[in-house]
């Protein structure tokens, strides 16, 4: 225990503070929401014989959840699960029933369905994150405070089925743009992003999957009044199609990370860098790039340079002791950039990453000259990461630590951007797993 | 079309004046043109924004390119086969690359399919223009037999262009292409169901199919997606191997050459898919430890001492260490820890015998023999196949599974060995350089490890 501990302890409160900021907000009021709701339902029940429905609806929500997937970028979705929730707040005529439900009995019906489809997952270990609950239990409430009010009080135009359709659309794809604004504050929080670029990550990830959502969600609560709750298995299929699509893209995104993380151990086993050297270049750059707000497509070829960044070393006779290249000279530092970006080059797929790689050697600044703005971001994270754990190695201790980020500073006028050393002290300053 | 054979260019006059003839004949008798031309709109788009699709022959392929179907059983239901044939001919405005004699074929393939779909279900009674709750389930009957009709016509055109145009055997190609695509023809029926109830049925117009279409093309979206991710993958996996072989010039594209022959062994034994896959991704990997053999010792000349080939003998171990993070291998981690073990337990690193040996790494040795003895290595040139296939029955039983090397030579039997040692480097000297050991040649295996050392593989 270091003396620092005592000291440490405000910061730590602070932290803990920082992060229950945006995402505690999320949970805590889609929790009240939920009990509330929950309690209203059970005061007053489902409307006469339409409990069937409320049913048939927390079934699908459950199953959905059930056969939740992952996706890449660390997101996680339950198709299935969303579309019959908003169905559900959306719903108007099922077969010859009218019905009446209210806002409160659908947040119960998305919130014990959830909660249902999610005890296996939880039985295995793989308990679902409380945002992801919240969020689902939100942007159904939202849906249904727009729609339940208008329907019940005035039920659909006799006239026009296409004004009501429009009017399903509208609110649904409100109902996207609410889950993505949740979705990136939760995003922003957790991972200390910028807000702005977290929502335009989340946009352009999950705009596919939630506009396939969101319209079967619109399907079902039309088809129900012509085909009952046989709308329910019918047009699930399409999303059942969607999700099966995503869950491949998802496992080969997944595939090709472990390897490019298996194969860059290489230079470890073959003695020519340090035990853990590649693996913690990476984790510092992603934490880094995330902070100076990387958009997903950059974070992952940063990722990706960062484990390959020292795949030129295969090319050099004879190993750096230790494998440090912050000590090799500055030629064999270029001669190692040069190799790995060749090889990665090669892939005929990986051409950012192998730019980043093969500028990581170079200066931020030139003696007399202005600031080379063509030189990537990522290369210039990767060369201070690389400087700082080449400095440290694993060692925890404060010592070494301060001392490693002496010397960055040292090097920024020239050959570190002073943004990267920042960010880079704040991140392992807060005690990032590093 | 100068290109195609003469009955080819008739066949296809023929396909395409029938087609121009149905085509008229609908223009002249669509009724509801407003539905009509909205579905027609709808089809432009999506053809417009097709995307490429690496994939083949899996469902992927069959998610990519079945958009015209959905739109076409819309179309027979709400406005009767004319509207189903123009939906057809729609596939004029296609995007890509395709010359346009194919474009046009197609084009006339589908509106011709279509347009029987549409005559099938009028036929059996299908409703048109409207769909009421009493039309279920009776309507599914027609549906099904109209697609039926649409996929068969669609195969019979398809094979008819293949026979005359590059002699392909015209019932052979039939039934590959019904059997192929009847499933996805009749689920994706269902969606212009869908759409039809929707327009006609809930009446809210044109909103439906965009509503349908959308997840669809979503789908189709994501399986793209997919598709360049797997061939970027592949791409990288190879280079990345590629680039560890440079430790030794000699074995430049051995881990692939293996990787093909294990594949070669595995069908012959008649693995499924699954296992296929992981076999050929064992077989790229076999060898990927031997960088943490330094290199001095790879490339040694002379016998080794026995400390040095303890190294060399750790490099399964090391390899299957370092592919441990890429789960989809499965069984491929025993393949690559167990490439070296024989038969008669003298191998390494476990000397495991017989049928305790993982069949994947009983692949692998044969594989791996095999080509190490058919390319050229530093200290002697490239046998002959024959040459080889003598070295692996002599060794049959004692080295390898027998059951294996059968299954190499049926292989060979089939598909020869494309790989020429010409291929390959051979030495800038010209002269063969003496080394005792090749830890891959069945000749030059060194009996070090005569025993069982270690139950456990050393860490």
């Amino acid at each position: 225990m270091s003396p620092q501990r005592a000291g440490a302890r405000a910061p730590q409160r602070q932290r803990f503070i920082d992060e229950v900021r945006g995402t505690g907000l999320i949970v805590v009021a889609a929790l009240l929401l939920l009990v509330f709701a929950v309690v209203q339902t059970a005061l007053y029940g489902f409307p006469e014989g339409q409990v069937g429905i409320a049913i048939a609806f927390c079934g699908l929500i459950a199953i959905g959840e059930m056969v939740r997937i992952s996706l890449p970028g660390d997101r996680e979705a339950a198709p299935l699960g969303a579309a019959g929730a908003l169905a559900y707040a959306l719903l108007g005529p099922v077969g010859e029933v009218n019905t009446s439900h209210d806002l409160w009995q659908v947040i119960t019906v998305a919130g014990v369905g959830t909660f249902i489809g999610a005890l296996p997952h939880v039985a295995a270990g793989r308990a679902p994150r409380s945002d992801q609950i919240a969020r689902r239990i939100l942007v159904t409430a939202f849906a249904a405070a727009m729609f339940r009010p208008l329907y019940v009080l005035g039920g659909f135009a006799d006239d026009s089925r296409w004004d009501d359709a429009v009017e399903l659309v509208l609110i649904a794809a409100l109902a996207v743009l609410v889950d993505a604004v949740l979705a990136a504050l939760v995003r922003a929080d957790r991972e200390r992003a910028p807000f702005t670029r977290a929502l335009a990550d989340e946009i352009r990830a999950g705009l596919g999957l939630s506009s396939a959502v969101a319209a079967t969600g619109v399907l079902i609560a039309l088809a129900a009044s012509t085909m009952g709750l046989w709308a329910i298995p019918v047009f699930c299929l399409p999303l059942l199609l969607v999700q099966f699509s995503f869950r491949r893209y998802a496992a080969i995104r997944e595939t090709y990370l472990q390897t490019i993380r298996s194969l860059s151990r290489v230079t470890e086993v073959g003695g020519y860098t340090e035990t853990g050297h590649v693996g913690r270049v990476a984790n510092l750059s992603r934490s880094v790039g995330l902070e100076l707000g990387l958009s997903d497509s950059d974070l992952r070829d940063l990722e990706y340079a960062a484990l390959m960044h020292d795949l030129g070393q295969l090319s050099l006779l004879e190993p750096i002791p230790g494998g440090a290249t912050v000590f090799a000279n500055v030629a064999d530092q270029h001669r190692i950039a040069d190799g790995g970006a060749e090889v990665i080059r090669q892939t005929g797929v990986l051409d950012q990453v192998a730019t980043i790689v093969e500028r990581q050697a170079d200066p931020y600044r030139r003696p007399h000259e202005q600031v080379d703005r063509s030189l990537p971001m990522a290369s210039r994270i990767i060369k201070a990461a690389n400087a700082y754990d080449d400095l440290v190695g694993g060692s925890l201790e404060s010592d070494r630590r301060l001392e490693a980020l002496e010397r960055l500073r040292l090097g920024m006028a020239y050959d570190f951007d002073p943004r990267v050393v920042e960010t880079l002290a704040r991140v392992v300053g807060r005690g990032a797993r590093v | 079309m100068r290109d195609y054979p003469l009955p080819a260019r008739l066949y296809i006059e023929v396909v395409l004046l029938a087609a121009a003839i149905a085509v008229a004949l609908s223009v002249l008798s669509v009724t509801a043109w407003g539905p009509t031309a909205l579905l027609l709109a709808l089809m432009v788009v999506l053809e417009r924004t097709r995307f490429d699709l690496v994939a083949q022959g899996d469902v992927a392929a069959s998610v990519g390119t079945v958009m015209t179907l959905p739109v076409a059983t819309a179309a027979y239901i709400i406005d009767g086969p004319a509207a189903a044939t123009l939906v057809g001919a729609s596939a004029l405005a296609v995007a890509g690359r395709t010359g346009w004699v194919k474009r046009v074929f197609n084009a006339a393939q589908f509106a011709l399919a279509a347009g029987a779909a549409g005559l099938v279900y009028v036929w059996l009674g299908g409703p048109t223009h409207a769909l009421a709750n009493s039309d279920f389930p009776g309507v599914l009957l027609p549906i099904l037999a109209a697609n039926l009709a649409y996929c068969v016509i669609n195969a019979v055109l398809l094979a008819g262009v293949l026979w005359f145009a590059q002699g392909a055997p015209p019932l052979i190609v039939l039934r590959g292409t019904i059997l192929q695509s009847a499933p996805s023809y009749l689920g994706y029926g269902l969606f212009g169901l869908m759409i039809a109830v929707l327009w006609v049925g809930v009446g809210i117009g044109p909103l439906s199919a965009v509503l349908v279409m959308l997840p669809l093309f979503v789908a189709r979206w994501a399986i793209a997606q997919y598709a360049l991710e797997r061939s970027a993958y592949e791409a990288t996996i190879r280079t990345l191997v590629r680039a560890v072989e440079t430790k030794d010039h000699y074995t430049r594209g051995h881990s692939e050459r293996v990787s093909h022959a294990s594949v070669m062994i595995a069908k012959v034994l008649g693995m499924g898919d699954d296992r296929l896959h992981a076999l050929r991704y064992a077989g790229i990997l076999h060898d990927v430890g031997k960088l943490g053999v330094p290199t001095k010792i790879l490339q040694k000349t002379g016998r080794l001492t026995d400390a040095e080939f303890q190294a060399i003998a750790l490099h399964p171990v090391r390899g299957r260490e370092m592919v441990e993070g890429i789960e989809f291998l499965g069984e491929a981690f025993e393949g690559i820890l167990h490439h070296h073990e024989r038969l008669d337990g003298r191998g390494y690193p476990m000397g495991l015998t017989g049928e305790e040996i993982p069949e994947f790494a009983r692949v692998i040795a044969v594989a791996d023999a095999f080509d190490s003895m058919t390319s050229t290595r530093s200290y002697r040139g490239a046998r002959t196949v024959q040459e080889a296939v003598d070295e692996l029955i002599a060794n049959r039983g004692t080295q390898f599974d027998p059951r294996m090397v059968d299954a190499m030579i049926a292989a060979l039997e089939r598909e020869p060995w494309q790989h020429r040692p010409a291929e390959q480097l051979t030495p800038e000297d010209g002269e063969f350089l003496p080394v005792a050991v090749d830890h891959d040649d069945p000749a030059f295996q060194p009996v070090v490890l005569g025993e069982r050392r270690s139950p456990r593989p050393p860490r």
